[in-house]
């Protein structure tokens, strides 16, 4: 249960190399007015990284055009189950259950 | 205008109180308990002490930079390689914080430090949805969440870290896949919050997102494709906009 110094320091730079991205923009927006082209650039955010997050889950390891079939074949009545509920929790749940099914099925 | 008169109002709203704000994060907890008790038993089998897996929860507080540094840290890389990989998998970070300030701007400095700390690709996706719901997103709400998710998580990698010997498998209950299918509510949520007009061109814009995150996965890594495709989706949805 030790933490040595040179970890300890690694760990801080990380730390900083993170925090700095997360608070930068709080800190820059409050004292600038951004342009309305901005704000609706901005608007486009959410969406897109949502996206981009889902297929990164997708995509397999071993190198490019590789695709995880499993989340492929679990995601889409986990998104039609988004669709009718409307419901965060819901989903989750629904999505973890049936992973769970098809991998005990395969196995 | 409408809108920052609401969200300066919304201090009042007993809707968006710390408590609902706590009770908002809920769904996202199987995803943080999962990955976090993951996250501890691949710190340890690193080589990290279980202290040092908690440190590195508390200060650093990012799911996929922990695993990374762990992976890292174990195959002997030097500490710059670490830092800038650290740096690249968070960077995704500044495009969220830069489109949740201008909703945070009548609160003090210190509270949008607080905000920047503890924002999370989960805590993320609530709070923008709330956001695109126009209901206004207040302080306390936006503590109650960020304080729920982050206590859960530090709880969790500590878990991991103390007892993963005795966990089995966390792949064999489906539960890696809590974050994809929360992803994908997070999505289906707020598509549903758009006006039915632009919703074919936000349905093109996810297609091409997904093309795009594709194409990039030939040549850079996935923390870059991600980040380069949601920069690159956000442009093109502005461009195509009419």
């Amino acid at each position: 249960m030790n933490v040595s110094l040179s970890m300890l320091l690694l760990i801080a730079a990380c730390a900083a190399v993170t925090i700095v991205p997360r608070v930068l923009p709080f800190l820059i927006i409050r004292n600038l007015k951004l342009p309305v082209l901005a704000l609706r650039w901005l608007s486009y955010i959410p969406i897109c990284i949502l996206t981009a997050l889902v297929v990164s889950n997708v995509l397999g390891e071993s190198g490019p055009l590789s695709f995880d079939w499993q989340v492929i074949a679990i995601m889409i009545p986990t998104i039609l189950f988004a669709l009718w509920t409307k419901s965060l929790l819901f989903t989750v749940i629904i999505g973890v259950v049936l992973m769970a099914a098809l991998r005990f099925f395969i196995a | 205008m409408a809108d920052v008169h609401a969200s300066i109002g919304a201090e009042e709203n007993n809707d968006m109180t710390f408590r609902q704000g706590a009770r908002d994060c809920i769904p996202t907890l199987l995803g943080y308990i999962s990955i976090g008790i993951a996250a501890g038993v691949v710190g340890v089998a690193a080589g990290l002490s279980a202290l040092e897996v908690v440190l590195l929860a508390v200060l650093v507080y990012a799911g996929s930079a922990q695993f990374i540094f762990a992976a890292l840290v174990l195959n002997g890389s030097p500490a710059a390689a670490i830092i800038l990989t650290t740096f690249i998998v968070n960077l995704r970070h500044f495009l969220m914080s830069a489109t949740m300030a201008p909703h945070f701007i009548q609160y003090s400095v210190w509270q949008n430090i607080g905000f920047g700390v503890l924002l999370t690709d989960e805590t993320f996706g609530v709070a923008s949805g709330k956001v695109q719901l126009k209901r206004g997103v207040t302080a306390s709400w936006m503590n109650g969440l960020n304080v729920t998710a982050y206590i859960c998580w530090i709880i969790s990698c500590a878990v991991g870290a103390l007892f993963g010997n005795w966990i089995s498998d966390p792949e064999a209950f489906g539960l890696d896949f809590a974050l994809t299918s929360m992803f994908i509510a997070l999505l289906v949520l707020q598509l549903d919050a758009i006006e039915s007009t632009k919703i074919n061109h936000y349905i093109r814009l996810i297609l091409c997102i997904v093309i795009l995150m594709v194409g990039f996965s030939f040549f850079v890594s996935s923390h870059m494709a991600v980040l380069l495709a949601t920069i690159l989706g956000a442009t093109i949805g502005v461009v195509t906009e009419k």
